[in-house]
């Protein structure tokens, strides 16, 4: 079974706290419900991109600083 | 006027009050524009407007080799920042001078010098400015101890490299200061790269007051009277006026006398705004801004002078329009700043379409903004999307048109601080003048 992350506010996402940092998941990663996968910048303001199921990172629809519309598909997540 | 054409560094209501100005003195305004805001209300009133880029700000607007870029096609001679962006970007200046380019602000120099706070602070102080009484950097916890107790608490510890707020602590004891000051010193080194700290004094309740001022390059510094900015969430003004009420008008005097020392101290030159706070009869810089900022309709209103029209004015050499004996100020003006975020929850930001839209207008409204029926605010800048300034002969009819205007004015499809304004123009604390910077905190609960 898979699961889609959507973007719940437009913005810019980022798949990293901070330029220099490592990603919050790598690809193939395990994540449980709640763990931080991403931030969106929306009006110069940071906002948490949570992941609404458990799962494994499988694919990304989005790639590191691209910009996103309200319900986009962010990453697939294997469940 | 040698300045022919202007490049229009920036988006939304600044760059299109910006163009108008360029308008107004004959000049050819050239916008530029993201991705995200072709067709907006800046490029369909500007001359000529040239694509710098991606939606995103960094890719666009922060873009200084795109801007740079966008002049020599469209054969600007000028560059005009706005606020935010790259308009208090040293290098960015710099570099549009050395593109032969005339730069409408002060040197990249004085921004520098300027813009680092314990640097600031101590031009200040050279300058007889007073400051909020505090320590030099502190080296250790031992220093932060020994030096807090000359300061007095409870006080500030803050980042001598910080801004916006960050690398900020408070501490009302010794044990306190103990634990804060290492933390401190951490945060600082992460966020701005050094780990200097300093204290301030904190004080109890101050009114955020701030003057206008405004230089050319033949020595002639005015300034245009204050503002008080103390209705803020966290440190972000919402409401501002002009004349400040309540202020003791010796007091208004010597900090007006004080902001123009300043400026002509560092050589300033175009228009900028020195910030006060202001507690028990005594004034204490805190930092200088150098740029047009938002709030300067209300300096416009109660004094007639085009702030930004003096900018590109003196930019290119020519004195300015007015000498101090001919800024008089006159009635009262009031602004509230339209953010599209939602008050009922947390001032969310709430990009969107605009469904609806009724402007105020009648005596004394004076409504700056960009946006149409059918335009799309986007995710990527700035909530604050218009702003209305109101202008009474006094200050109870600037109240009360404020309220009618306030009234009139309806915005549908995203959520705005309209309905905050309504709420607030009717508080004691502001009808009275006695708001000081932490009402609205307070009010907001």
């Amino acid at each position: 079974m898979g699961h889609t992350i959507t973007a719940k506010t437009p913005g810019v996402f980022y798949r990293k706290p901070s330029p220099d940092a490592e990603p919050y998941v790598a690809d193939g990663a395990t994540v449980a419900e709640g763990d931080v996968i991403g931030l969106i910048e929306v009006m110069k303001t940071y906002r948490e991109v949570k992941a609404d199921a458990a799962g494994t990172v499988s694919t990304w629809h989005v790639d590191d600083e691209d910009e996103v519309t309200i319900g986009q598909e962010l990453v697939e997540l294997d469940t | 006027m040698t300045i022919r054409s202007v490049l229009v560094a920036n988006r939304g209501e600044i760059a299109l009050r910006v163009v108008r100005a360029c308008r107004d003195l004959g000049l050819r305004a050239v916008a530029v524009y993201s991705d995200a805001d072709a067709g907006a209300a800046h490029v369909r009133h500007a001359d000529a407007a040239v694509h710098v880029g991606k939606s995103s700000a960094g890719k666009s607007y922060l873009n200084a080799e795109a801007l740079l870029a966008a002049a020599r096609e469209s054969d600007a001679d000028a560059v005009h920042p706005g606020y935010g962006f790259l308009s208090e970007n040293a290098a960015f200046a710099r570099a549009v001078a050395d593109a032969g380019l005339t730069w409408v602000g002060p040197a990249a120099e004085v921004i520098e010098r300027m813009g680092d706070k314990a640097t600031a602070r101590a031009t200040a102080q050279a300058a007889g400015v007073p400051v909020v009484p505090g320590s030099g950097v502190v080296a250790s916890v031992d220093d932060a101890v020994a030096a807090a107790a000359e300061v007095g608490y409870p006080v500030l510890v803050k980042a001598s490299a910080g801004g916006g707020g960050r690398g900020i602590r408070p501490a009302s004891d010794d044990d306190e200061l103990r634990r804060v000051v290492d933390e401190a010193r951490r945060e600082a080194a992460s966020a701005f790269g050094s780990d200097a700290v300093y204290l301030e004094r904190m004080l109890r309740a101050p009114k955020h007051v701030e003057v206008q001022v405004l230089a050319d390059r033949h020595g002639a510094v005015v300034h245009v009277g204050e503002r008080d900015c103390s209705l803020q969430r966290r440190r972000q003004k919402l409401v501002e006026e002009a004349p400040a009420p309540g202020l003791d008008p010796a007091l208004r005097e010597r900090m007006c006398t004080a902001a123009a020392d300043l400026a002509r101290e560092v050589g300033y030159v175009g228009a900028g705004t020195v910030e006060f706070l202001v507690e028990e009869g005594e004034f204490f810089f805190i930092e200088m801004n150098t740029r047009i900022q938002v709030e300067h309709p209300v300096s416009e209103l109660v004094t007639g002078v085009d702030l930004v029209a003096e900018q590109l004015r003196v930019a290119d050499g020519r004195p300015l329009s007015v000498t101090q004996d001919e800024v008089a100020v006159r009635g009262s003006a009031v602004e509230f700043r339209v953010n599209a975020e939602d008050p009922d929850d947390d001032f969310l930001p709430s990009p969107g379409e605009i469904t609806a839209l009724e402007l105020p207008g009648g005596p004394g409204v004076r409504v700056d903004t960009a946006l149409a029926v059918g335009d799309v605010i986007p995710p990527f800048y700035d909530s604050m999307v218009a702003k209305l300034a109101v202008w009474g002969p006094d200050r109870a009819t600037a109240l009360a048109r404020a309220r009618r205007a306030l009234a009139e004015y309806r915005v549908e499809g995203v959520p705005t601080t309209l309905g905050l304004h309504r709420r607030l123009v009717d508080e004691p604390a502001l009808v009275d003048g006695t708001h000081d910077i932490t009402t609205l905190e307070r009010l907001l609960g």
